[in-house]
C-alpha cells in the first residue's frame, strides 16, 4: 500500500482566522491524507519542531495576515537547521503574487492565494511528493 | 541486512538526531523487514521505561491531561515520549490528528518527543504498529512513554493493554462514559480518572464507579479513582502517585515479569505469523487462481484446496 | 396559489448538489411566495410601524429621512501617525464616524516590541501599545465632536482605558462621549479565536465595561454583539443571527447576575452583523433580528424601557465575498449588500474596498467604498423611505422562517447548558466548520457561482491593482518609541498600578479604574495583559476541524 502522505496544517503567529485551515484539512484527510493539525498560534518554531518530530511530508501555513513574507522564511530557516529542508513548505491566505514568487525564490513551494480550490491544493500536495519520493528511492 | 540508508540513520539515532527518531517511527510504523530489523537491534534497549495507556471516550479531556502529566514529569527531569492515536476515516483512509493542540508550546521542549498516528483502518496491526513506536520512542531515551488513544473500542482497549498502566478517564456528563463502564473499558483499567471534576456531576460519578469497584471479586490491585481538573493541573500530582503506586505494585508483585513474558510470546508468535503468511502467500501465490477455478467450478473446496497446498509447502521443505 | 414550492422551514437542509437555486448559506430559495404564505402575519404583532414595538420595521419612526446610517470606515495600519492620517483623509471624504482596526499584537493584547509581534506590527491594523500612541492616534481629532468604534475584544478594556484617557487629555467631557467599544469575547471563542483569557474571566472584564459604561459614560455602546466574524467563519445566516442574539443574552444575563438592573445597561448595548451576497436573506435577516430580540427583552427579560427593546447595529459587507481575481468587480458585489444593509435598517455602515481580499485599502480604493455609501444615500432613493420591503410576502416570509430558525438554535444552546458550555464543547465551532465546508465543495461543484473565479475566469488575468504597502520601519519605530517609554516614567507609579490592577483582578472588583490609573502611568498594553494573565491564565481552545 502507498505511504500516507502525513501533512502538518498550522496558523503561524497571531491570526486565528481558521476556516481556510479547517476547510483545507478535511479536504486533506478526505484525500486519504494525515493531517496533524496544531491549531492556531504557532511559532516558527514549533512548526518547525512539530513537522520533525511527525515527519510530515508537507508543512502547509495559512497567513492572512500580513505577516507571510516573516514567517515563511523562518520556517523554512529552522526546518533547514533541523536537517528537514527537504520537507515541502506550501499554504495560502492572503498572499500577492509578487509575494508568492518573491518565496519561491526562497525554497518555498507553491502558495494558494484566495479563490484557490482544495482540489487544486490536494493535486498539487499529492504531484509534489510524489515526485519527491520517487527521486529519494531512486537515489 | 539493513539497508545503508537506514545505517546511517540509525547512527544519527544513536547520536540523538530527532529527525532520525522520527524517520525511523515512520519506518516502523509502515512495517516490512528493514522495521523488523531495526526493531530486533533496538530490542536490548528496551524494558526499563514505564509505559502509561491513556484512553476513554472522546472529549473528556485527555490530550490537556496528557499535556499537564508531561509538564508534571518535566518539572522532575524526566524525558517523555508521546504516542497520540487518532481514528482514520474509514471512508477515505485519511485523518485529521489534533492532539498536539493541546500540547501546543511542548514542542519546542527538548525533553519531550510527541508523535501522533492514525488507526489507519487497521485490523489488529495497530496494536502492533504502536508498540513499535513506542519502542523506538523508549529506545531514544526518554524516561517515561505515554501512549494516548481515543474511544471506547476494542481496538483502544489492545492498544491500552500494551501499556503496563492503562488509565482511563472519563468525565461526569458524557453520556459516553457509561459507555465506556459497558465497553469493558473498565476491567482493563487499573487507574480511573474523573476529569472535569469541578463539575456538579462529577461526586456522583465517583461514587458511582467506586461503588461498581467494590462489587469486584477481590483482586491484589483495586483501581484507585483520581479526580482531576486538567485544564487547572488539579489532581496531576494525585494521578503520577497513583500511576507510580500502580507500577511497583507490578514489580513487587511479580506481575511485570509475567507481563513481558506474555508479551515476549505474542510478540513471537505475531512476528512468525507474518513471516509465515508472507512466506505461504510468495510460494504460493501463483496457485490460488488455478485452486479458485477449482473450487467454483465443484471439483474442490477451499478446505480440500488449503490442505493441498500446505501438504506442498511442507513437502518442499522437508 | 398551489404551483408555489414552499421552501422547507429545516436549518439544516442539504440541497440536491446540482440546485443552483439556493443562497450562499445553502438555503433553498422559494420560486414563488404567495398570500397565502404569510397568511398567519399581523401587521401589529410581528410588524409593527418603525419605532414601534416589535420593530420589525426599524428601531426609529424616521429613520434616514432623520438622519442617514453613519459612514463608519474600519481603518487602521502601520504606526499612530500613519493612521491618523488615513481618518482625516476619510473625514475629508465625508466619513461621519470613525472606525479603529488594530493590528494583530495589539488585539492580541501584546506590545509592539513582543516576541510574538515579529512581522506582525502595523500589517492588519495600527499598532497601538500605550497610551501615548492612543493620543497620536486621534491627534487634531476631537473625540468629543465624534463618535469612535474600536475593533478590539480581548483587551477591550484596556484599550477603552487609553481612549478616555486621551479624551480627558483632549479635555472632553467623558460622559457625553460617543461611540462603541466591540468587547464582544464570546465571538472570539467561537470565530475569531481572538481570545486571551478563558471565558469566565473574560465574561467578568465585559460586565466591568458594562457597569463602567452603565455609570460614567451613557452615551457609549460598551459592546458591540457581532455577527459579523461569525459569518466570515462560514456560518450560515440564520447561525449568524441566533449564534449572534444567544450570546447577546448571555452577556444580559451576566450583567444581571453582576447585580445590574436590565433596564439599567440594556439600552447600550449595540450589535454588529454581516450583509453577504444574498440580498433578501440579509434584509430578512435584519428584520428578524430586530423583532426576536425585542421580543425576548420584553417578554422574557421584563425589561420595560422600550430603549431596551431596541437592536441596533452596525453592519459591515462581506469581507469573504471578495475576490482576488478581477478585483474591480467587488465594487458591485459590495455596492448589493450595502443596499442590503440599507433595506435591513442598519444604523451604520462600513464598505469594503475592492482591494482587500489581498491587503488593506490603498485611499483609491476606500474612497470608491465610501461614494457608494453616499451615491445609496442620495441618488437611490432608498433612504426617502423606511423599510420598503415590508409587506413582500417574500421577504415577510423568509423574516418569519430566520425567526423560526434562530429560536431552533436557541432550544439547542439551551439544552447544552447556555452558550459558555455550548462554546467549551465545541457546539458552535463544529456548526460553523460544518457550513463552511459545504460552502467550499459547493463552489468546487460549481453549485455556487463566483464570477471570475470559477465561472467567467479571465484565463491570462496578473494581479496588476497596486496594493497598500505597510512602511518597514513601523517596528522599528514603535521600538523606539517604547524604548524612550519605559525610560521616562516613574518606576513607582507604573509599579503601584500594576499592583494596584493584579490585587483587583484577584479581589474581583471593577477593573476600569485602575486600567485608566494605569495607562496614565505609562504601562502598556501588553504589561497589564501579563499581569492579567498571572491571575486570570490563558484559554486553550476544544479542537474542531
Amino acid at each position: 500500500m502507498e505511504r500516507a502522505i502525513r501533512v502538518l496544517v498550522a496558523k503561524a503567529g497571531l491570526d486565528g482566522h481558521d476556516r481556510g485551515a479547517k476547510v483545507v484539512a478535511r479536504a486533506l484527510r478526505d484525500a486519504g491524507m494525515e493531517v496533524i493539525y496544531t491549531g492556531i498560534r504557532q511559532t516558527p518554531a514549533m512548526i518547525a519542531e512539530a513537522a520533525v518530530q511527525e515527519d510530515v511530508d508537507a508543512v502547509g501555513l495559512s497567513l492572512l495576515s500580513g505577516a507571510h513574507m516573516h514567517i515563511f522564511p523562518e520556517v523554512l530557516k529552522l526546518m533547514r537547521e533541523k536537517g528537514a529542508g527537504d520537507i515541502l513548505l506550501t499554504g495560502g491566505g492572503c498572499i500577492n503574487d509578487t509575494d508568492m514568487a518573491e518565496l519561491a525564490e526562497q525554497g518555498v513551494g507553491a502558495l494558494f492565494g484566495p479563490g484557490a480550490s482544495t482540489g487544486a491544493i490536494v493535486e498539487y500536495i499529492r504531484e509534489e511528493i510524489g515526485r519527491r519520493r520517487a527521486e529519494e528511492d531512486s537515489a | 541486512m539493513l539497508e545503508s540508508r537506514l545505517v546511517t540513520t540509525l547512527s544519527a539515532f544513536d547520536q540523538g538526531d530527532r529527525r532520525a527518531a522520527a524517520r525511523l517511527i515512520s519506518l516502523v510504523e509502515n512495517g516490512g523487514p528493514q522495521a523488523e530489523e531495526v526493531l530486533h537491534r533496538l530490542y536490548p534497549r528496551l524494558g526499563r521505561v514505564p509505559r502509561i495507556g491513556i484512553t476513554g471516550p472522546p472529549g473528556v479531556g485527555k490530550s490537556t491531561l496528557v499535556d499537564t502529566l508531561i509538564r508534571h514529569h518535566r518539572q522532575n527531569d524526566l524525558r517523555v515520549g508521546v504516542v497520540a492515536v487518532d481514528p482514520s476515516s474509514p471512508f477515505s483512509g485519511g485523518a485529521v490528528l489534533g492532539d498536539r493542540v493541546r500540547m501546543g508550546d511542548l514542542a519546542t521542549d527538548p525533553g519531550v518527543f510527541i508523535r501522533s498516528m492514525a488507526t489507519r483502518g487497521s485490523l489488529g496491526g495497530l496494536a502492533r504498529a504502536t508498540k513499535d513506536v513506542a519502542d523506538v520512542l523508549e529506545a531514544f531515551g526518554h524516561d517515561i512513554l505515554i501512549i494516548e488513544t481515543v474511544g471506547v473500542g476494542q481496538t483502544e482497549m489492545d492498544i491500552a493493554a500494551a501499556a503496563d498502566t492503562v488509565v482511563v478517564v472519563v468525565s461526569p456528563e458524557s453520556g459516553d462514559s457509561i459507555q465506556a463502564m459497558k465497553a469493558g473499558l473498565m476491567e482493563v483499567a487499573d487507574v480511573l480518572v474523573v476529569n472535569k471534576a469541578d463539575r456538579p456531576a462529577a461526586g456522583q460519578m465517583m461514587r458511582t464507579l467506586e461503588a461498581d469497584l467494590h462489587l469486584r471479586p477481590a483482586a491484589p490491585w483495586t483501581p484507585p479513582v483520581v479526580a482531576t481538573i486538567a485544564s487547572r493541573g488539579e489532581g496531576v500530582a494525585e494521578l503520577t502517585d497513583a500511576v507510580s503506586r500502580h507500577y511497583d505494585h507490578l514489580q513487587e508483585s511479580g506481575t511485570l515479569e509475567e507481563r513481558r513474558l506474555d508479551r515476549a510470546r505474542t510478540e513471537i508468535a505475531a512476528i512468525l505469523d507474518d513471516r509465515l503468511r508472507q512466506h505461504a502467500h510468495q510460494r504460493l501465490a501463483d496457485q490460488l487462481a488455478p485452486w479458485a477455478e477449482l473450487v467454483v467450478q465443484g471439483e474442490a473446496t477451499p478446505y480440500s484446496a488449503a490442505r493441498s497446498l500446505l501438504a506442498a509447502l511442507l513437502e518442499e521443505h522437508s | 396559489m398551489s404551483d408555489a414550492k414552499s421552501l422547507t422551514a429545516s436549518l439544516y437542509t442539504r440541497p440536491d448538489d446540482n440546485d443552483k437555486h439556493v443562497t450562499v448559506s445553502g438555503r433553498e430559495i422559494s420560486p414563488l411566495v404567495t398570500p397565502d404564505d404569510v397568511a398567519d402575519l399581523d401587521y401589529q404583532q410581528d410588524l409593527g410601524n418603525p419605532g414601534e414595538y416589535p420593530y420589525t420595521r426599524g428601531v426609529h419612526a424616521s429613520m434616514y429621512r432623520g438622519k442617514v446610517w453613519t459612514m463608519r470606515q474600519f481603518a487602521g495600519f502601520g504606526t499612530a501617525e500613519q493612521t491618523n492620517e488615513r481618518y482625516r483623509f476619510l473625514m475629508g471624504r465625508g466619513q461621519t464616524g470613525l472606525s479603529v482596526a488594530f493590528d494583530l499584537p495589539t488585539l492580541m493584547g501584546r506590545d509592539s516590541d513582543d516576541e510574538w509581534s515579529l512581522g506582525e506590527v502595523g500589517k492588519c491594523g495600527v499598532a497601538i501599545s500605550s497610551l501615548q500612541d492612543m493620543e497620536t492616534l486621534f491627534d487634531g481629532i476631537p473625540l468629543a465632536d465624534i463618535s469612535t468604534s474600536m475593533t478590539i475584544n480581548s483587551p477591550a478594556a484596556i484599550i477603552w482605558a487609553m481612549y478616555i484617557a486621551a479624551a480627558e487629555r483632549q479635555g472632553a467631557d467623558i460622559a457625553k462621549l460617543r461611540g462603541t467599544l466591540q468587547n464582544d469575547i464570546l465571538k472570539e471563542f467561537i470565530a475569531q479565536k481572538e481570545f486571551i483569557f478563558p471565558p469566565e474571566p473574560s465574561m467578568k472584564l465585559v460586565t466591568d465595561t458594562i457597569e463602567f459604561g452603565t455609570r460614567e459614560m451613557p452615551q457609549f455602546n460598551t459592546i458591540s454583539i457581532s455577527g459579523y466574524h461569525i459569518r466570515e467563519a462560514g456560518s450560515t445566516a440564520v447561525q449568524e443571527l441566533a449564534f449572534t442574539l444567544a450570546d447577546g443574552f448571555a452577556y444580559v444575563d451576566h450583567a444581571i447576575a453582576a447585580g445590574l438592573d436590565v433596564d439599567e445597561f440594556a439600552p447600550r448595548l449595540s450589535f454588529f452583523f454581516n450583509s453577504h451576497l444574498d440580498l433578501f436573506e440579509e434584509i430578512a435577516k435584519f428584520r428578524a433580528a430586530r423583532r426576536i430580540w425585542a421580543r425576548h427583552m420584553k417578554d422574557r427579560y421584563k425589561a420595560k424601557n422600550p430603549r431596551s427593546w431596541l437592536l441596533r447595529f452596525h453592519t459591515q459587507t462581506a469581507g469573504c465575498s471578495l475576490t482576488a481575481q478581477q478585483p474591480h468587480l467587488n465594487i458591485v458585489r459590495t455596492a448589493y449588500e450595502a443596499l442590503a444593509g440599507v433595506l435591513g435598517g442598519t444604523q451604520s455602515l462600513h464598505t469594503n474596498s475592492m482591494d482587500e481580499a489581498l491587503a488593506l485599502p490603498s485611499e483609491e480604493s476606500v474612497e470608491i467604498a465610501l461614494r457608494t455609501q453616499q451615491i445609496l444615500a442620495h441618488e437611490i432613493g432608498v433612504a426617502s423611505t423606511t423599510d420598503p420591503l415590508a409587506g413582500s410576502y417574500f421577504v415577510e416570509k423568509l423574516t418569519s422562517e430566520m425567526e423560526a430558525g434562530a429560536e431552533e438554535y436557541f432550544t439547542r444552546i439551551n439544552e447544552a447548558g447556555g452558550v459558555v458550555p455550548a462554546l467549551e464543547e465545541g457546539f458552535f465551532q463544529r456548526e460553523i466548520a460544518d457550513a463552511a465546508h459545504w460552502y467550499q465543495m459547493a463552489l468546487e461543484r460549481k453549485q455556487r457561482v463566483v464570477v471570475g473565479v470559477n465561472e467567467y475566469v479571465n484565463p491570462d488575468e496578473k494581479q496588476a491593482m497596486p496594493l497598500l504597502h505597510i512602511d518597514k520601519d513601523v517596528a522599528r519605530k514603535q521600538n523606539e518609541k517604547l524604548a524612550a517609554l519605559r525610560e521616562r516614567r516613574s518606576t513607582e507609579t507604573h509599579g503601584a498600578a500594576l499592583t494596584r490592577i493584579e490585587q483587583t483582578a484577584r479581589d474581583g472588583g471593577n477593573l476600569m479604574p485602575a486600567f485608566v490609573e494605569a495607562v496614565k502611568a505609562d504601562a502598556t498594553l501588553g504589561e497589564i495583559i501579563e499581569t492579567l494573565k498571572t491571575v486570570y491564565g490563558e484559554y486553550v481552545e476544544p479542537i474542531i476541524i
